[in-house]
């Protein structure tokens, strides 16, 4: 087997001090090796969100080691970490995030503007990403006239235009039904294995997990279970049994 | 990258198009005020310079008088004769011209018409020593000065006002009644237009020697005027003219003057200083609306900061440096503020045009101030976006994705 993606050694991280000192991880270790999807899951409060940010390269770890494809990240500068993300994660929230009163083609674009590529460069790979997500033809539609499972996959457009290592993806499926839920995971899964992106999941619907192919569970700041999963979901339950 | 970080500025500005517009209404207004309080002051400074350059350039009046005014310096005070005239005429270097002018106020008839006007009494010399030019007709002939023959020369206010018709030409050998007497019109004045003294065009001007002899029956003339050459030195023209006066006038070492030098540059000068005082500050009182719409592009980033807090958490996500979404705040606010410059330049060229004319005055651009103003406004922008814009750049994007 190859050296992982993702290595992390005994990171910690603590919040505040003194009195209102807390620590958010004990010391995790993990591996995560290219074009796994995991999930990881947990309690709120359990410390997934914080190991999240530390695997997004949005926080630092306050100790221990963060290793992103071999080189040592844990204590880059913020614009160190802002070029690792531009370059190699994608990014996909519970809330969407998408820019208001601009076109899904325009919102697809933005990472790439700031990777300073050309106009007609930019067209063509967020044409190519709206279509990988299915929706091919929806280019010029506001995120206020797509429903809330387009925004997502607009959103997840974005995350993979810059065609990134890892998508890291929190809770995205937090804000949705439980169809668009579905179709989201059904997503995620194809870009996992038809274009072998890692994918890094925070979700708390354990129907959601088991679409991935590896759950960690984090209890206080711990990992409590690495496990794989032995029969990852590979289908979304018809809609009519939704309906039961 | 600047290019493109300058294309989200524009992007973001079009998506919230009304609040830009609000936003920058204050620079808009401020901008406009001051461009056009400056081009009307320098207007206004302008035609005060071509009114009094219309009374005669390098022209000083000598009156009676210890100061300057109507009045004549009151009783007992020795009026000019002709005589003076001729004596500064030939006996003082620098000097272009001299005429002696009286003036009475008369009611003049012709073709059936009244016009109260003023009849200037003088020789040849005064259409030198005021820039007047004929618009058609003669000056007065040497026998007609010496014989106070009854001839006329009007201003263009007496010829509209009288005949009517054609400017500068209708009128012209037509009988002018003056008091108790008829004069032959016999040239026409060009017209000068308003002056800071009143309308310089409704004149009757007639041989010195027949205003003497059939209006005032006096040989005594109120005001001398002398023109100076060109490069003349008006110092010394006037330290001379001073001593000829007074020896003329017999007055002894220990007298004060009895008559007053009023030079016409130096009113220039008084005047278009004022009014360039008055420019300055009513544009120091528009600029400081200036700084008003400054502080106003300041609120409205900084609450576009916040509102926009999860889009910049977003940004910086996504992989922005933190110098690229200082930029684009910064361009955002630049841009913004230059804008409203732009706007304000405009509407100010608009304003300072249209009241120019309503004012009768010059319309005075100035490249300048429009340049100064659109820099300004440009750097109110730095200036005032760069704080909300590294607030927004030092965001914790992690913080910043949370913000509801």
């Amino acid at each position: 087997m190859s050296d992982p993606l993702i290595q992390l050694r005994g990171v910690t991280k603590k919040y505040g001090s003194g009195v209102a000192e807390l620590m958010a991880l004990k010391g995790i270790d993990l591996d995560i090796h290219a074009g796994e999807f995991v999930a990881i899951m947990g309690p709120s409060g359990s410390g997934k969100s914080t190991a999240m940010n530390i695997l997004g390269c949005l926080d630092t770890p306050t100790g221990g080691q963060y290793l992103f494809k071999g080189a040592h990240v844990e204590s880059l500068s913020r614009d160190q970490r802002a070029r690792l993300r531009r370059r190699f994660l994608g990014f996909v929230f519970q809330g969407f995030n998408l820019l208001a009163r601009t076109s899904a083609q325009e919102n697809v674009e933005l990472p790439l503007l700031y990777r300073g590529d050309s106009a007609s460069v930019r067209r063509a790979a967020a044409t190519k990403a709206l279509q990988a997500v299915g929706l091919g033809g929806w280019e010029h539609h506001t995120p206020a006239e797509l429903s809330g499972g387009q925004q997502q996959r607009v959103a997840i457009a974005r995350a993979i235009v810059t065609e990134p290592a890892v998508v890291l993806a929190d809770e995205p499926t937090g804000n949705l039904d439980t169809q668009r839920s579905h179709e989201i995971m059904g997503l995620l899964m194809r870009l996992n294995q038809d274009h072998g992106i890692t994918v890094l999941m925070v979700t708390h619907e354990a129907d959601m997990a088991a679409y991935a192919q590896r759950m960690v569970h984090f209890i206080d700041g711990c990992i409590a279970s690495d496990e794989p999963n032995p029969h990852p979901t590979t289908a979304a339950p018809a809609a009519t049994e939704e309906a039961t | 990258m600047l290019y493109s970080v300058f294309m989200l500025a524009l992007r973001s500005i079009r998506r919230n198009l009304l609040r830009s517009f609000l936003t920058i209404l204050g620079i808009v207004i401020g901008v406009s005020a001051v461009i056009t309080m400056v081009t009307l002051g320098n207007g206004a400074t302008q035609s005060i310079k071509t009114q009094i350059s219309g009374l005669g350039t390098n022209l000083l009046m000598v009156r009676p008088g210890q100061r300057p005014g109507p009045g004549g310096g009151g009783a007992g005070v020795p009026q000019f004769i002709e005589g003076d005239a001729e004596a500064i005429a030939s006996q003082i270097g620098g000097v272009a011209a001299v005429a002696p002018e009286g003036r009475t106020s008369v009611t003049v008839v012709a073709n059936g018409r009244n016009w109260s006007t003023t009849v200037i009494g003088s020789t040849n010399a005064w259409f030198d020593t005021g820039n007047w030019k004929l618009a058609s007709g003669r000056i007065f002939e040497s026998d007609e000065q010496r014989a106070g023959a009854a001839v006329c020369i009007i201003g263009e206010t007496v010829r509209r006002e009288i005949f009517g018709g054609t400017i500068g030409q209708t009128g012209l050998g037509e009988q002018l009644r003056v008091r108790k007497f008829s004069c032959t019109i016999i040239g026409i004045l060009t017209a000068k237009g308003q002056s800071g003294m009143g309308d310089q065009d409704d004149s009757v001007v007639v041989p010195l020697r027949t205003q003497q002899r059939r209006i005032t029956g006096s040989h005594k003339v109120a005001t001398l005027l002398v023109s100076m050459r060109d490069g003349s030195d008006s110092t010394r023209l006037k330290a001379s003219l001073t001593q000829l006066l007074r020896e003329r006038r017999n007055l002894a070492q220990d007298d004060d003057d009895n008559f007053n030098i009023f030079d016409t540059q130096q009113l220039a000068a008084t005047l278009s200083g004022t009014t360039q005082v008055l420019t300055t500050l009513l544009g120091a009182v528009a600029a400081v609306s200036l700084l008003v719409g400054g502080i106003g592009i300041m609120n409205i980033m900084l609450v576009s900061v916040t509102e926009r807090t999860r889009e910049i958490g977003l940004r910086l996500a996504i992989g922005a440096l933190e110098n690229e979404v200082l930029l684009q705040f910064l361009i955002e606010a630049v841009v913004l503020s230059a804008l409203g410059g732009v706007i304000g330049i405009v509407i100010a060229t608009a304003a300072s045009w249209g009241l120019s004319i309503l004012m009768a005055m010059p319309y005075a651009f100035d490249p300048f101030i429009n340049l100064l103003s659109l820099a300004f406004s440009a750097g109110i922008g730095v200036l005032f976006g760069y704080f909300p814009a590294r607030r927004a750049a030092r965001m914790d994007p992690i913080e910043a994705l949370r913000h509801e």
